[in-house]
């Protein structure tokens, strides 16, 4: 019999999902008191090459008293597209096949150089998207201008102000799009070729047109005086997108992309006013309730991300600027919809321009890695009901048998839309278990859960994915060992650490600190107590390492930059995620080949090259020696040649996960006494919580402020963080922890699946 | 009626009088069979008479009255012979002087009885008691000074014929009263009505007359008469006195006696009238008539001669004194009169109070039916007018007024064919206007100011009035304003404001800062005072001008307007010489001119920042219709060579104006042409409801950096829109923005608007339509002239502010509203040019000239105007194109050449005789070229402690200009009704002032008109009688509401063609001259004839049924009439001269108006005529407004009540 890390990968490998117990326990009340709860990390669509596909989706008959389904009897005309129900003779429409549609929405307010890459990475783009795709452009600033596309001759948009938002209806009629509905008699198919064709066309199409609209795109022209911000009108840019799509492709699979250099300044959803002298909000204004526009602003992107999702659209967001953009307003945005958010300094970098160009990774067949408009819907044996679920999905306020009454994450529910879906997209399902102590389960009883993904194909196809799952059921009392076995330690930090963001995003920040703290004290406690004896407790210990991580995930840096991070955190993959929160680090020397090292500031030799992969920034440092030969320029003689390998080496070893990451990782490149040596050391403390010596060392060596430092520069919390930090220090080494105390070093045998399944071993 | 002219004048009329009375025509009978014949045509008739009446006058001079009478009605029916044969000869050379000896007359005595004005409009087939009343009236043109000398003459040759008339028409004029007694007796029904026009017809009635006599002699009058002929018969005898009577119903045959008779008789003929025949008498007269006319010609051509002789002897004295005609012209007529009056009043009496005043009215407006019978009786009536009126009036018209020329002239051939064409419709009215001839005649006067105009017109002497508008005439700027920048109402102006309020005549000026001058007058020059700017009193601001008086060696200068000493500025200083004058005095524009330009420093300009240069935005609807008619196609294809033509003052350098495009529907397309661009780049602005312009840069652009993208552009519109289904329009977001892009860039400019239907689309200004022809005529009619919403008037404001002029061009093919589209252009001093079922191949001439034109002309934006005047007077009320925020300043967004602002003046003091009066217009612009100015007219005028010297110095046509605008305000607020009254009620009282304080004492039953002021009532008839106050049932809402905001801003010359159409015989034209104008009336026009009738407006050819083969083939190409194509809007071009001068005589007509005028050929008894006939003001016409004679018996009468 395989082990259960082995069963644990096959599984995952097979179905996309990592439950955080595989054996469950049979009664409401062992779960309960299991702290973790039975819960699961599921990715719609894992890559599985032998899953072969059925070409199309299953066609009904279209008579509401029939709906028989379309076989080889019927009589089918090809060219009209028509096939006759063999049972009713009812004439049926072939469904339609769904349009890609990618909507380019622009901003114009950045300087020329930042506007002259993102339109090149636009024009590139196009070449990137399959001929038959519908795009379309929006560009905005103090203005926003909806473009007309493949117009011969002049170029048309139509113009908004940017300061008063629109309502579905009042667009169309602005826009000129209501005229579907009287070109409707001639049926569903003709409808809306007709009408958005303007602003929507075929790749092929308008491929030149819109490289020269591109082109000629100019920088905002409204004069900007100085101590002021550029007028950006972002909010009624995406509410303009979100309705265009709205009323012309509902339901069908597109994608929002918004390009923004900078903060709304006016018109709904500003975060800040266009005076320079007046900051963005902080997470001290937030606090202080100072933060005018964020409720607003939050209202109006909610309420946008609402209209999306429920019209199966997607929002991307790229914001590319050095100060904040708002992300935090408009976070929902893209997490309701499964759209990107990714942050970068300028749009002229090539984070932002791999980053972009892996959007349109294609798959074997030619295909898209991304599939539209998705549903998740769970069904679930009797014993087991679904809680909620935490990813970037919203509630279809399905009621059923499975829906459990106690909510966690999005409840009440047990089918879920899903917009934006790619291999990797994960989402944490949590379920409960409801079947009552007094009615055991009969001994080798399964439970079972059933995931039905629907989804639209990047082919255009629509496609249904079923995963069933089924775990044993054990009895607490006399199968705790079992059970406890079956603890997936990652699995459950994971799906820990999405509550706590999940929990993070809708309560006050000191309520999630104490309610994060109690669970990892329940959760320890009780593996101390009634699980630690019996389990590999090298499986166990990485638990209040997460989560203690998921802290500062959770409440660190700029509110955008954790928005950013959330954002991440809540739809990568569990390997993704565990990177998140806990950095890997490589060592380079010639003492041997690359080894992982300990996330510690033990691991800084002045011999040694370090690679660390913290997810969002891939950091290459020299140590002392080393960065002195690089200095003296060993590595361009010949006999030194070994050197210019092994620096060489870690380098190779980034620009691999730099091509196989998405978003690609901010690279950087240091060495002992470097400028950004404070981000790598920063790391290793906030992280490197095992070994208290270390940990103090950093906690008093460094001011307090340099700790703390974030990534982007807006050190938030700093007071208050640190006080956490040494106070969950001392709770960690008070000795309430024993099991942590007790323990040597975490055995390294974790294994870490990297982007391309690169397997590292990483000793922590 | 009588006019008084001088004796001389009285003795050769007064045998015309005779000629009223029947036995007058009946010694033309000899003609007189004939006469009434061509009466059909009045002409006719009177011709008849006015044969003997010629030789008859001779001796009347001193027979006034009875005499005189016969022959006037000769020299009428002469006059009239000379219109339609002579015209041509004698006619013309003396009928000028003629013309000025009826001013002299000027007066009309109208029996004043005739309260009934509406009868006027409506009976105006109530000749009879019109020709009444006209009988009671006499033109004394006498009094007009200014016509004095030439007219003098003239007069004295009237004067003998006023006298005749006096005596006659005096007789006839107290007849008029009599009548309208007797109008219920006589005009019983119809009759009463016919009265009053008979009245006016008066004079006519002579010929009616005629027809009386004739009427018998005629076989169908005779018939429609010979029911109330019998009477006449009798009364025809007392002809001379009852003529008006008798004309009336033939009764006024029995004038004297006919009293009696004639309202006995009247009723008699008054029901014949009303029934049926009358019409049919009509037709029949004219028929009837024209026979008799030709033949009467040739009799009568002679006698005018001999007239005409007689006039000159005349004249002299005359022209001694006009006053002494005056007096002459009184004497007689009030001779005569009495006698007659007694007669006339006891029979016409009895008529009008059935008829009379208000009965008459009623009946006149009831009548228009009864018109129709009415016309018969105007036929009657005209006879009794005749005798009335024309024993008055021929005299007059036959001295002074237009009546000889009329007929000399173009009439000469015409009349000739008038009967025959006017056998049918023609015939009636003539017959109605008793005698035109003998009233004022606007031709007449035209043509004398400009035979004595021949001289430069110098500015130099104050209270001169200058040449009318419709002389050529040259200027020298000698210290007061060239007419052409400023016309006054009176170059006298009353001491004191109870004089003014006393005489009721309106101060006003009519100021026209930018006019175009000739290119032969020095345009204004500019004066640069340096960096202090212009040198300004101290205390009331004036500009530096000839008025301020240097003192203490020139150290010091006190301000002429409020005597405020200011010290000169030392840069400034300069010595005076012995006079005390500067001795720079000549070298500086400002000490020496009337008009000239200050540089205008920064202190005068918007937040003290010098102004970029205009820009020019056009905004083109391209909805379904705008581009279905061919609108969109045709502006864009012009507007590629018109952008090169754009204002500048320097030709050598290129426009320094920017230009920006925009179309629309019921959303904005804006359309960036930066230069940069490969292609130009539309923006559809699709929200509306709060409009913005959506770029800043490349909507603006220098036409010569931009042409690729531009032409591309405007390539592309009609393309992209050519299948657009869109019928929807939006307004008032236009507007907005062009507004906003001129915010935008912060300069002033002026939006050209292409605009085809009601704005319906949802959107600020959005409109509903409103057009309710049931409200016409009722209280609420005025809130058709108000904006049915405030939105654009705020608008209006917003636009003032920015210096953001608006014209608008429109292409309905319905109501458009342009009551409230008009607002924004009107309030920002722009034009509206309206260009209803606009079609692409017949409107494109006149639409791309007006275009053309619109966009050249020079223009100052974001304009000021203030009017300083001198202590005593200040300025009260504003008149024009522009938005005031304050009292004192108009503010105007735009001010173009062709834009006048009238203002009027108020006593607030005593004004002093030394010193006169003194005005001072200064506007501040900034031209085309981003200059700013101020330019600033001076003007003086005398003042007079004597009203006679205020009357004495009247320009009638500013006055009209004045009066128009003023009632044309007043329809927003009052019903039109009121506002016709008002406008009557003052010029009776101006009139009325007139004759009690500066005419010589006279019957009552005189009409005496100053001779500054004789066209008076047939101006201010034809004001009365414009769409706007008198619409007619074809005139739309959108129709009038257009006519209202253009007079509005319209300069003196403008207005007058406007509401007196110039009329040209152009079958003998020859290059280089101008034919002389004939009156606008149908029997003016001959059946042979091919007429040129413009409006500044409208232009038509009519072309008689009857031309000569060889004329049509020299104009149109084609030798048959019916092969006329009546859609051509240009003729064809041919080489031969007539075809040469006739199109050179369009288009200098053109060249002349500030708008294109389209050409309509209209063929007589074409559907067309109608149109054309509406403007043939002295007619009465189709929506009831009463024909000049009507009117002027009206008048009479309502000057006659405001006497006793």
């Amino acid at each position: 019999m395989t082990t259960f890390p082995e069963y644990i990968a096959q599984n995952e490998e097979r179905d996309g999902v990592r439950f955080s117990w595989n054996v469950w326990p049979s009664s409401r009340l062992e779960a309960t008191r299991m702290v973790v709860p039975v819960a699961a990390l599921f990715t719609p669509l894992k890559e599985r090459t032998d899953l072969p596909p059925i070409q199309y989706e299953p066609v009904l008959c279209s008579r509401a008293t029939c709906r028989a389904v379309l076989n080889p009897l019927c009589q089918v005309d090809y060219r009209a597209k028509l096939w006759a129900c063999n049972f009713c003779y009812q004439r049926n429409q072939r469904g339609p096949q769904m349009p890609l549609v990618f909507l380019y929405v622009v901003d114009t307010c950045m300087e020329d150089e930042d506007l002259q890459a993102l339109k090149e990475s636009l024009q590139m783009s196009l070449s990137l998207l399959p001929p038959t795709a519908l795009v379309g452009l929006i560009t905005f600033g103090r203005m926003v201008q909806v473009h007309e596309l493949g117009c011969e001759g002049i170029s048309k948009s139509y113009v908004f102000r940017g300061t008063k938002d629109l309502n579905a209806k009042q667009l169309q009629e602005m826009l000129g799009l209501t005229k579907p509905s009287a070109a409707q008699g001639r049926g569903p198919q003709a409808a809306p070729q007709q009408s958005f064709n303007r602003f929507l066309q075929p790749v092929q199409k308008i491929d030149m047109n819109l490289t020269d609209l591109l082109g000629e795109l100019q920088r905002d022209p409204w004069p900007v005086t100085q101590g002021k911000r550029p007028l950006r009108s972002l909010g009624v840019a995406m509410s303009i997108a979100v309705g265009l799509l709205e009323c012309t492709f509902p339901n069908t699979g597109a994608r929002i992309m918004t390009f923004i250099g900078g903060p709304a300044t006016q018109g709904p959803g500003m975060v800040v006013g266009d005076e320079l002298k007046t900051p963005i909000r902080s997470w001290h204004d937030i606090e202080k309730d100072n933060a005018k526009f964020m409720k607003k602003a939050t209202k109006h992107y909610e309420s946008l991300a609402n209209r999306a999702s429920s019209n199966g659209h997607i929002i991307d967001i790229y914001a590319c600027a050095l100060d904040q953009t708002g992300l935090l307003e408009m976070k929902c945005c893209t997490n309701y919809t499964g759209g990107y958010m990714v942050m970068a300094d300028s749009f002229n970098t090539s984070l932002f321009k791999q980053t972009f160009q892996r959007v349109f990774t294609k798959d074997v067949q030619g295909s898209f890695k991304m599939a539209f408009a998705a549903t998740l819907e769970i069904k679930t044996s009797r014993e087991i009901k679904v809680s909620g679920a935490i990813g970037p999905c919203v509630s279809l306020n399905a009621k059923g048998p499975c829906v459990s009454e106690n909510e966690i994450g999005t409840g009440g529910t047990c089918q879920w839309k899903v917009c934006g879906l790619d291999p990797s997209t994960t989402l944490a399902l949590y379920f409960e278990v409801v079947n009552q102590h007094n009615a055991p389960i009969p001994q080798g009883g399964r439970g079972a859960i059933q995931f039905v993904t629907q989804y639209q194909h990047s082919s255009g196809q629509r496609r249904i994915r079923v995963t069933t799952t089924a775990r044993n059921w054990a009895d607490a009392q006399t199968q705790i060992q079992s059970i406890a076995a079956s603890f997936d330690q990652e699995a459950a930090a994971i799906l820990m650490a999405r509550l706590a963001v999940y929990r993070a995003e809708t309560e006050e920040g000191p309520d999630v600190l104490r309610w994060l703290d109690r669970q990892l004290i329940r959760l320890v406690g009780e593996h101390t107590c009634r699980v630690s004896a019996t389990i590999d407790p090298n499986r166990k210990q990485l638990i209040p390492v997460f989560v203690f991580s998921v802290r500062s995930l959770v409440f660190n840096n700029s509110p955008d930059e954790s928005s950013y991070y959330r954002h991440h955190f809540n739809r990568q993959d569990l390997t993704q995620a565990l990177i998140m929160i806990q950095p890997v680090l490589y060592a380079y020397s010639f003492n041997g080949p690359p080894e992982p090292v300990l996330l510690d500031s033990s691991s800084i030799l002045p011999d040694r090259i370090l690679l660390m992969d913290t997810f969002f920034q891939i950091l290459i440092y020299h140590g002392e020696t080393v960065a002195q030969w690089r200095k003296a320029g060993y590595q361009d003689m010949p006999e030194y040649e070994n050197f210019k390998h092994l620096l060489q080496a870690p380098v190779d070893d980034a620009q691999e996960l730099l091509h196989t990451r998405f978003p690609m990782p901010r690279y950087i490149d240091t060495e002992h006494g470097g400028s950004q040596v404070r981000l790598y050391l920063h790391h290793l403390r906030s992280r490197g919580v095992t070994s208290a010596q270390r940990q103090c060392d950093i906690i008093n060596n460094f001011p307090v402020q340099t700790l703390l430092f974030a990534p982007v520069p807006t050190p938030i919390h700093t007071c208050r963080h640190d006080q956490q930090v040494k106070s969950f220090l001392l709770l960690l080494f008070s000795g309430s922890l024993p099991a942590l105390q007790s323990e040597p070093l975490p055995d390294p045998q974790q294994h870490v699946h990297l982007g391309a399944g690169k397997t590292l071993t990483c000793n922590l | 009626m009588n006019v008084n002219q001088h004796t001389p004048m009285a003795s050769p009329y007064g045998q015309p009088q005779p000629s009223f009375g029947q036995p007058g025509y009946a010694p033309l009978d000899g003609s007189y069979p004939a006469p009434y014949a061509p009466y059909n045509g009045p002409a006719s008739a009177y011709q008849p008479g006015a044969p003997p009446q010629g030789p008859v006058r001779g001796p009347p001079t001193s027979g006034p009255p009875p005499v005189s009478a016969p022959q006037q009605y000769n020299q009428y029916s002469q006059s009239q012979g000379s219109m339609q044969n002579g015209p041509p000869r004698p006619t013309q050379a003396p009928p000028r002087p003629a013309v000025s000896q009826p001013y002299n007359q000027g007066a009309m005595n109208l029996s004043g009885p005739h309260p009934s004005y509406p009868q006027h409009y409506g009976p105006p087939s109530t000749m009879q008691q019109v020709t009444n009343q006209m009988t009671g009236m006499q033109i004394t043109s006498g009094p007009p000074t200014a016509a004095g000398p030439g007219y003098a003459p003239p007069h004295s040759s009237q004067p003998p014929v006023s006298t005749g008339y006096s005596a006659a028409p005096q007789a006839s004029y107290t007849q008029a009263p009599p009548p309208v007694s007797s109008a219920p007796t006589q005009p019983p029904p119809p009759s009463g009505p016919a009265a009053p026009q008979q009245y006016y017809s008066g004079p006519p009635s002579s010929s009616q007359q005629p027809f009386n006599s004739s009427l018998p002699p005629t076989s169908q009058q005779q018939q429609q008469f010979t029911s109330s002929v019998p009477p006449h018969p009798p009364p025809q005898q007392t002809l001379p006195p009852s003529s008006y009577s008798g004309p009336v119903p033939t009764q006024s045959q029995p004038p004297v006696p006919p009293v009696s008779q004639a309202q006995q008789s009247f009723p008699t003929p008054q029901p014949p009238f009303s029934s049926a025949p009358p019409p049919v008498s009509q037709s029949s007269f004219a028929t009837g008539p024209p026979p008799s006319a030709p033949g009467s010609f040739p009799p009568q051509g002679p006698p005018p001669s001999s007239q005409p002789g007689s006039f000159p002897p005349p004249g002299p004295p005359l022209t001694s004194a006009p006053s002494c005609q005056y007096p002459g012209p009184m004497p007689p007529q009030q001779q005569p009169p009495p006698s007659q009056p007694s007669p006339y009043h006891s029979g016409h009496h009895p008529p009008r109070p059935q008829m009379p005043p208000t009965s008459m009215a009623q009946s006149n407006h009831l009548p228009p039916g009864p018109q129709g019978p009415a016309g018969p009786p105007g036929p009657l009536q005209q006879p009794p007018s005749q005798p009335g009126m024309q024993t008055g009036y021929p005299p007059q018209q036959n001295g002074a007024f237009g009546q000889v020329r009329g007929p000399q002239p173009g009439y000469s051939g015409p009349y000739p064919g008038q009967p025959n064409y006017g056998a049918p419709a023609p015939a009636p009215p003539a017959q109605k206007r008793l005698d035109p001839d003998a009233i004022p005649s606007p031709i007449q006067v035209i043509e004398d100011d400009k035979a004595k105009t021949t001289e430069p017109f110098t500015t130099g002497v104050r209270g001169q009035a200058p040449p009318l508008v419709t002389t050529n005439f040259q200027v020298q700027d000698q210290g007061n304003a060239s007419p052409r920048f400023i016309r006054c109402t009176a170059y006298n102006m009353p001491c004191t404001a109870d004089m003014a309020k006393q005489s009721q005549v309106p101060l006003a000026a009519v100021i026209k800062p930018l006019a175009t001058l000739p290119p032969d007058e020095a345009p204004p020059l500019v004066v640069d005072h340096g960096e202090s700017g212009p040198i300004r009193c101290n205390r009331c601001k004036a500009y530096m001008c000839p008025y301020m008086q240097f003192i203490e060696g020139g150290r010091r200068f006190q301000c002429g307007f409020c005597s405020c000493v200011t010290e000169v500025p030392p840069h400034y200083f300069q010595h005076l010489d012995h006079t005390g004058k500067r001795v720079d005095c000549y070298d500086r524009p400002e000490l020496s001119l009337g008009s000239y330009e200050f540089l205008a420093t920064v202190d005068y300009c918007k937040n003290n920042k010098l102004p970029p240069p205009p820009a020019f935005i056009f905004l083109i609807d391209v909805s379904y219709n705008a581009v279905k008619s061919g609108m969109v196609n045709i502006v864009c294809q012009e507007l590629k060579t018109l952008l090169d033509c754009l204002p500048r003052e320097n030709p050598e350098v290129e426009s320094a104006v920017r230009v920006g495009f925009v179309t629309y529907n019921k959303v904005l397309h804006f359309y960036n042409v930066k230069s940069s661009l490969a292609q130009p780049q539309m923006m559809v602005v699709s929200d509306v409801s709060d409009m913005f312009v959506p770029l800043l840069d490349g909507f603006l652009v220098n036409v010569n950096e931009s042409r690729q993208v531009i032409e591309s552009l405007l390539d592309q519109i009609p393309e992209m829109f050519a299948d657009t289904r869109e019928t929807e329009t939006v307004f008032g977001p236009v507007i907005q923005a062009g507004l906003e892009a001129l915010k935008a860039a912060d300069c002033a400019g002026k939006l050209f608007v292409f605009h085809t239907s009601l704005p319906i689309a949802e959107a600020p200004g959005k409109l509903k339509n409103r057009e309710d022809k049931k409200l016409i005529g009722t209280d609420k009619e005025k809130s058709l002239f108000q904006p049915q919403v405030g939105f654009y008037s705020s608008l209006a404001k917003e636009c003032v502010a920015q210096g953001c002029c608006v014209d608008l061009f429109l292409f309905p093919n319905q109501y458009v509203d342009v009551a409230t589209l008009a607002v924004v252009p009107v309030s920002t001093g722009g034009s509206v040019y309206k260009y209803t079922y606009f079609q692409a191949q017949s409107d494109q001439e006149r639409f791309l000239n007006d275009l053309r034109r619109d966009v050249q002309k020079l223009v100052g934006f974001d304009a000021v105007m203030r009017v300083r005047t001198s202590t005593g007077i200040r300025a009260t009320d504003f008149f024009g194109s522009f938005y005031m925020s304050n009292t004192t300043d108009v503010e105007l967004a735009g001010l173009d050449c062709d834009k006048a602002i009238t203002v009027e003046f108020k006593h607030d003091d005593k004004l002093s005789e030394e010193t006169g009066a003194l005005m001072q217009c200064a506007v501040l612009y900034t031209s085309c070229s981003g200059q700013r100015r101020l330019r600033v007219h001076n003007m003086a005028v005398n003042c007079c402690s004597q009203l006679a010297d205020l009357y004495r110095n009247c320009e009638t046509d500013t006055i009209i200009n004045y009066f128009s605008k003023y009632a044309f305000r007043g329809v927003l607020s009052n019903p039109t009704k009121a506002v016709r009254e008002t406008l009557v009620n003052q010029c009776a009282q101006i009139l009325a002032c007139y004759r009690k304080n500066c005419a010589s004492p006279s019957s009552a039953g005189q009409l005496i008109l100053p001779e500054c002021m004789k066209l008076l009532p047939v101006y201010l008839n034809c004001v009365l009688k414009s769409d706007v106050l008198l619409p007619g049932a074809d005139v739309s809402l959108d129709d009038r509401a257009y006519l209202r905001q253009l007079i509005s801003c319209m300069d003196v010359a403008e207005s007058h063609v406007f509401f007196y159409p110039r009329l040209l015989p152009v079958m003998k034209l020859e290059s280089g001259s101008l034919p002389v104008a004939v009156r606008d009336s149908e029997e003016r026009l001959s059946k042979g004839g091919v007429y040129l009738l413009e409006t500044g407006l409208h232009l038509f050819l009519w072309v008689g049924a009857s031309v000569q083969q060889e004329l049509l083939l020299n104009i149109f190409g084609t030798p048959s009439f019916s092969q006329i194509d009546s859609n051509v809007t240009s003729l064809p071009v041919l080489d031969n001269p007539i075809s040469q001068a006739l199109r050179e005589l369009i288009y200098s007509f053109r060249a002349q108006r500030s708008r294109y005028m389209k050409l309509m050929v209209v063929k007589q008894e074409d559907r067309a005529e109608l149109i054309f006939r509406h403007f043939l003001v002295e007619d009465k016409s189709a929506s009831g407004g009463a024909s000049y004679v009507d009117f002027l018996c009206h008048m009479h009468k309502e000057i006659r009540q405001l006497l006793s």
